[in-house]
């Protein structure tokens, strides 16, 4: 053991390649991605959208604000028409984006914490919890997700908190899944054997020394976790199962869906935002999906 | 090796492999060992149905009893006591547990205050519709998705799988509800082809021929809805998989043989590419059991979705936990027959 520095090691976890580090070559490759490119745009326009979304369309979305179902154009005051409740349809969708980011990275979020928690617990320690973990991840897989999040939410209230939970606790065990089988691969890899001989705790290792190494296909699915969250609270609020205080595009397409035969222009456009929006988190996922796959690249050269 | 294949996409096999010990020797009957064996995988799984259905029903702020006395207008603190303990709701959580277990056993999962009606007959009425959409929207979206997916991979690269492969990603990108009533629009509002609520025509009696093409009328755009996302996922994993099968050994042989590039991609390539799109159209059962919920609403289709929104709407909670229940173990019964498909599919596969 004396014949190689663990402290080397511990550092030289990637394989050192010529030139660039992976994360500045993994940059660069998305950078020439114009998709990927896109995806980003469309993001921090989303973003920005939202953060300013008081400035863009100012008053409160959920007020009556004119005459209800007046056509885009026919009011220049509402120049994207009004729905059924006389409600100004352009700010309801730029204050929309708020809800649906919300719901989105703060259920991916609560989906990556038990995930990453689950999936290294088990695959790092391996024998009976590994075991027992897997059953629990199979059970939430096996229970449709869907009629989970409906449960979940008709027992509580549905308020935004309520929903991120929910969609949080219904789609972790894809992350867990993953994690697992990169800290299976990891766990005996040399060096986590130098790290465990330095003496560093199993809590150590597994948040310093193996999970950086399981970033990569870790972040290429959180984005497409957050774009399948963003899909899900869509569908809830379609179902009227949202926060009836907050302004969401699928609450907009489900509250005037009566009226598609005279003024369909209240469904697409919600719609195309919904479509536009989850794109975009697909788009960055394939993009960093590729940038940070070497295999991928190796099959391109 | 690493679960991570080349698409991002849910891929690798279903339920995570548990190391078993392959017997040394083909035992004489593959069929049987092998559905012992995914029988006693799937028994774990059942009972931590059984145990979450329980906890979510803790969960409810109040319990059957305070919905019965509410429903019939209130009822005395001794008459309420007495039910309580009819159902099983004193004593400790393991009591109840227990209580709860032997219940779910004989299958009773209690009567609906609502309806008046158990809860099993009224979901088993309502099955039969959500599992032909169910069935049909998965058949079509993977008929769909492996032509698509075997498009994009004669093509890869080209131009032809660049334009199909973002075609691909809108479609996995747009939300389901919202196609099929956009599908509404053109096919029933503009058009009239289709009718854009129900499930067959009322008032007529039909048998044969044209009882079947009366439900199909009413069953298309359905069936179009549920399946439009589950075409994007099996185009993108026939994509991948095939991508993968193309640079084996094998290919590179029939190849050398001299057979055309038809023949290759459909026997030797698809044949092979298939199996992981049967392990996770197993697992895609769970998630088009919640579409649809979407699907039914927009269609106004009268199945098990429709009654899970009902169930919510009247706060019917033995209802919508044995909605849950039910649609659970159905996926497990359907994985448990994906597990044997793939055996009669893939020879090679042991009875582990």
């Amino acid at each position: 053991m004396n014949a190689v520095s663990p402290t080397i090691a511990i550092d030289g976890a990637a394989p050192a390649r010529r030139g660039r580090s992976p994360t500045a070559r993994a940059l660069a490759a998305l950078v020439r991605d114009p998709l990927a490119m896109l995806g980003i745009g469309i993001l921090l326009l989303t973003a920005v959208i939202a953060v300013f979304a008081d400035v863009i369309a100012p008053g409160d979305p959920l007020d009556m604000a004119g005459i209800p179902l007046q056509w885009p154009g026919e009011d220049p005051e509402h120049w994207l028409g009004t729905d059924s409740l006389g409600r100004d349809v352009f700010s309801g969708l730029i204050h929309s984006t708020r809800a649906s980011l919300m719901i989105g990275l703060s259920a991916a979020a609560v989906a990556l914490a038990i995930g990453v928690v689950i999936g290294a617990v088990g695959g790092y320690f391996g024998g009976w919890i590994d075991n027992v973990l897997v059953r629990i991840t199979e059970l939430f897989q096996t229970v449709p997700t869907f009629l989970l999040v409906i449960v979940l939410v008709a027992i509580n209230t549905p308020t935004l908190g309520v929903i991120q939970v929910a969609i949080g606790l219904a789609s972790w065990p894809e992350i867990a899944r993953l994690v697992r089988a990169e800290f299976r691969v990891l766990r005996d890899s040399d060096f986590v054997l130098a790290a465990r001989a330095v003496g560093f705790s199993p809590a150590h290792i597994i948040i310093r020394e193996v999970l950086p190494n399981a970033a990569a296909p870790l972040i290429v699915t959180t984005s497409i976790l957050i774009a399948s969250a963003i899909l899900t609270e869509s569908g809830l609020s379609f179902l009227g199962m949202s926060d009836p205080n907050v302004v969401s595009w699928g609450g907009m397409i489900g509250g005037n869906r009566e009226h598609i035969g005279s003024a369909w222009f209240l469904t697409a456009l919600p719609g195309c935002a919904i479509a536009v929006v989850v794109l975009a988190f697909n788009l960055l996922g394939d993009g960093l999906n590729d940038a940070l796959n070497p295999r991928l690249r190796r099959r391109e050269a | 090796m690493s679960d991570r294949t080349g698409d991002s996409l849910p891929t690798g096999p279903a339920l995570l492999p548990v190391a078993a010990e392959a017997p040394v020797g083909r035992p004489p009957g593959r069929f049987l060992p092998a559905l012992r064996r995914t029988l006693l995988q799937a028994l774990p799984t059942v009972l931590g149905i059984l145990i979450l259905n329980f906890i979510l029903l803790q969960m409810v702020p109040g319990d059957v009893v305070d919905i019965i006395s509410g429903e019939s207008g209130g009822g005395s603190q001794e008459s309420m006591s007495e039910l309580r303990r009819q159902f099983g709701l004193v004593g400790s959580a393991w009591d109840r547990l227990v209580t709860h277990l032997t219940h779910l056993l004989t299958l009773d999962l209690g009567v609906s205050p609502r309806y008046n009606v158990p809860v099993t007959e009224l979901i088993l009425g309502r099955l039969p519709n959500t599992l032909f959409l169910v069935v049909s929207g998965l058949l079509f979206a993977i008929a769909m998705g492996v032509l698509l997916g075997t498009a994009m991979a004669t093509w890869a690269g080209k131009l032809p799988d660049r334009v199909l492969s973002v075609l691909n990603l809108v479609l996995y990108s747009t939300p389901g509800f919202w196609i099929g009533l956009m599908l509404i629009l053109l096919f029933s509002v503009k058009l009239g082809w289709v009718p854009a609520n129900g499930y067959a025509t009322i008032g007529v009696e039909l048998t044969g021929l044209p009882w079947l093409l009366d439900r199909l009328h009413y069953a298309i755009l359905p069936i179009l809805t549920l399946s439009t996302f589950f075409i994007a996922v099996y185009g993108r994993l026939t994509r991948a998989a095939m991508l993968e099968v193309q640079k084996q050994d094998f290919i590179r042989t029939a190849r050398a043989k001299g057979l055309s590039p038809t023949r290759i991609a459909f026997r030797h390539v698809l044949r092979n590419a298939l199996m992981p799109i049967t392990t996770v159209a197993g697992l895609h059962f769970a998630a088009l059991f919640g579409g649809a919920a979407v699907t039914e609403t927009v269609f106004g289709w009268p199945g098990l979705g429709r009654l899970t929104l009902e169930a919510v709407m009247t706060r019917d909670f033995n209802l919508l936990l044995g909605i849950l229940l039910l649609s659970s173990l159905l996926v497990v019964v359907v994985n448990v027959l994906v597990d044997l498909l793939q055996l009669w599919l893939d020879p090679r596969i042991q009875a582990r």
